[in-house]
C-alpha cells in the first residue's frame, strides 16, 4: 500500500491514451450524433409550434374576413331592399299623380266641352227661338203690324229683355 | 451485448489454472500462536492496488493444495534500451525473467529489474495490467452504447430503446455545461464533459462489481484520477479568455500591495483546483472500497460466524451508498470541471446575460 499516492507511470500513460482515443470515438460517432439529433428535433418542434401559431393566426383572420363579408352582404341586401321599396313608392306615387292628372284634364275638357256645348246649344236655342218666335210673331203680326223692321225692332227688344239664364 | 460476452469468455478462457502456494510469504505479525491468520493490511493493498494478473477464484482442493484460477496478462517494460514482452504467468511463484545482464521480477505486484551492478530498479512498466484491462471493458461497454444509441437516430428522431436512456443520460451532462459555462459557449466542452463523467461512473460501477470482470479499482487509482486532472486543467487553461487572465494575473481595481499576496495565490489556485479533484475522486473510491473489505473481513478476524450477518448488513449497506457516491463523485469531478471551464471561457459579459 506503499505506493497508493505514487501514480505508475504506465497507468497514467494507458489512462490518458485510453481516454483521448474514447473520447475521439465518443465524440466522432455518438456525442455530436446524439447531440445533433436534439438540436435538430428541438429546432423541429420549435418550427412545428410556430407553423402551428401562424396557422392559427391565419384561421382568424380568415374567420374574421368571412363575418365582414358576411356583414356587408347583410348591409348590401338591406339597402337594395330598402331601394326598392323606394322605388316602388315612387312608382306608385307617379302613377297615381299621372292619373289623377289625366282624369283632371278629361273632367276639365269635359267640363269644357259640356260648357261649349251648353252655350253653343243657347247660342242655338236663342236662334232657333228667335227664328220661332220671329215666325210666331211673324204670323201674328203680319196680321198686326205693316212693316216687318218695325216688329224685327220690338222683338229684339223684347229678347234682350228677357233673361235666359 | 454479444460482443461483450464474447469478450468475457475469451478472457476466461486465457485463464489458467495454477497451482500458487497461497500466503507462502506469511506476514510475521498475523501470525499468532502458530496459526495461520490473515493480514487485513496485505488483502486489502492487494484489492485496492493495481495487478499484473487477475485473480478471478481461488479454491483448495482435495490433496489440500491452493488453486489460484487467474487471467495472465501481458507484462511490457522498457528498461536500459531494451524492451520487456511476456505474460505475467512467467513471474508465477516467484520466478523470474532474465533478459541480458537484467532480471526481472515482481515484488508486491510491482516489477522491479536487478541491473547487472546489482542494483534493484523500477522499469518503465507499461504492463496491461488489471486496471487497464478493467478501463478497455468500461470503454467497450460505453461505446457499445452510446454509438449503439446514435446510430438508431438515423432512422428517426424520436429515441426508442438504447436511444432514450442515453438520451437521458447526455442531457443530464448538457445540462451541467449550459449551467457553468452558458449555453452560448458550452457546445464546445460538452462532449469533453460527457467522456468524462461516463468514464468515471463506469469505471466506479465496474470496480464495485465483486466478481470477475469487476473488483478491480481503477477509478481508486491515483494514475487514473491524475491524468484526468491533468486533462481538465489543459482544456481549462488552453481556452482562458483574456478577461480570465487578467483577472488570474494583473487583478485590475486591486492595490497593488493586494496584487503581491493574491496574484500568486490565484496562481496557485490554478494548479490546486486540478489537484483536489485528483485527490477527491481517489480518495473517496479507495476509502469506500476499504471499507466494504474491511467490514467483510471482520467475520475472518473475529473468526466467528456471529459477525457474518451484522457485518454483511453493513457491508451491503456501505455498498449501496458506494452504488450512490459512485455517480456522486462522477457528477462532482464532471461538475467542477465544467465551473473551472466556465471561469476560464467566461469574458466578462456573462454576468450581465445572466
Amino acid at each position: 500500500m506503499d505506493g497508493l499516492l505514487s501514480p505508475e507511470p504506465g497507468l497514467v500513460i494507458w489512462s490518458g491514451l485510453t481516454f483521448l482515443i474514447l473520447f475521439l470515438l465518443l465524440r466522432k460517432f455518438a456525442w455530436r450524433p446524439i447531440l445533433g439529433a436534439i438540436k435538430e428535433r428541438e429546432d423541429k418542434i420549435e418550427s412545428a409550434l410556430a407553423s402551428a401559431e401562424e396557422a392559427k393566426a391565419e384561421y382568424r383572420k380568415v374567420q374574421e374576413a368571412k363575418a365582414q363579408m358576411a356583414a356587408e352582404a347583410r348591409q348590401e341586401r338591406d339597402s337594395l331592399l330598402k331601394e326598392a321599396r323606394l322605388t316602388k313608392e315612387a312608382i306608385i306615387e307617379e302613377a297615381r299623380k299621372t292619373a289623377k292628372e289625366e282624369a283632371d284634364k278629361i273632367l276639365a275638357d269635359a267640363k269644357a266641352q259640356i260648357n261649349k256645348e251648353k252655350a253653343d246649344a243657347i247660342v242655338d236655342l236663342k236662334q232657333q227661338v228667335a227664328k220661332l218666335s220671329v215666325d210666331i210673331a211673324g204670323k201674328i203680326l203680319s196680321q198686326t203690324l205693316q212693316t216687318d223692321s218695325q216688329q224685327e225692332k220690338l222683338i229684339e227688344k223684347y229678347l234682350n229683355e228677357s233673361n235666359f239664364n | 451485448m454479444r460482443k461483450l460476452i464474447l469478450l468475457i469468455t475469451s478472457f476466461l478462457l486465457m485463464a489458467s489454472t495454477q497451482n500458487s502456494q497461497a500466503q507462502s510469504e506469511a506476514p510475521a505479525d498475523s501470525t499468532a500462536g502458530g496459526e495461520e491468520g490473515i493480514n487485513m493490511t496485505d488483502v486489502i493493498g492487494h484489492h485496492i492496488s493495481d495487478a499484473h494478473s487477475w485473480s478471478i477464484f481461488a479454491y483448495t482442493n482435495s490433496e489440500g493444495e491452493e488453486v489460484e484460477c487467474k487471467i495472465s496478462l501481458p507484462v511490457m517494460a522498457y528498461y536500459d534500451g531494451q524492451f520487456l514482452f511476456t505474460l505475467s504467468s512467467s513471474f508465477d511463484d516467484g520466478a523470474t525473467v532474465e533478459k541480458g545482464v537484467n532480471t526481472y521480477y515482481l515484488k508486491h505486484e510491482k516489477l522491479y529489474v536487478r541491473n547487472g551492478s546489482g542494483e534493484e530498479v523500477r522499469p518503465f512498466d507499461f504492463s496491461i495490467t488489471r486496471n487497464v484491462v478493467s478501463m478497455f471493458i468500461s470503454v467497450a461497454i460505453l461505446l457499445l452504447l452510446f454509438v449503439g444509441a446514435a446510430r438508431s437516430y438515423k432512422n428517426s428522431l424520436v429515441p426508442r430503446g438504447k436511444a432514450s436512456l442515453a438520451e437521458m443520460l447526455v442531457l443530464f451532462v448538457k445540462d451541467i455545461a449550459d449551467e457553468q459555462i452558458g449555453r452560448r459557449k458550452s457546445a464546445r466542452y460538452v462532449p469533453y464533459l460527457l467522456t468524462l463523467f461516463y468514464f468515471i461512473w463506469f469505471n466506479n460501477l465496474i470496480g464495485l462489481v465483486p466478481f470477475f470482470p469487476g473488483s478491480s479499482n481503477l477509478s481508486g487509482n491515483i494514475a487514473f484520477t491524475s491524468i484526468l486532472a491533468v486533462f481538465t486543467f489543459i482544456v481549462t487553461n488552453f481556452n482562458g479568455t483574456r478577461h480570465y487572465w487578467k483577472h488570474t494575473l494583473v487583478m485590475p481595481g486591486v492595490p497593488f500591495l493586494m496584487k503581491i499576496i493574491l496574484v500568486p495565490i490565484e496562481i496557485i489556485t490554478l494548479f490546486t483546483r486540478p489537484f483536489t479533484l485528483m485527490i477527491r475522486l481517489f480518495a473517496n473510491v479507495t476509502g469506500g472500497h476499504i471499507i466494504i473489505i474491511s467490514l467483510i473481513s471482520m467475520i475472518f478476524i473475529m473468526k466467528t460466524y456471529v459477525m457474518v450477518a451484522p457485518s454483511m448488513l453493513l457491508a451491503l449497506m456501505i455498498f449501496v451508498l458506494e452504488l450512490i457516491f459512485g455517480a456522486l463523485q462522477a457528477y462532482i469531478f464532471t461538475l467542477l470541471s465544467a465551473l473551472y471551464i466556465g471561469l476560464a471561457v467566461d469574458d466578462g459579459h456573462e454576468e450581465q446575460t445572466a
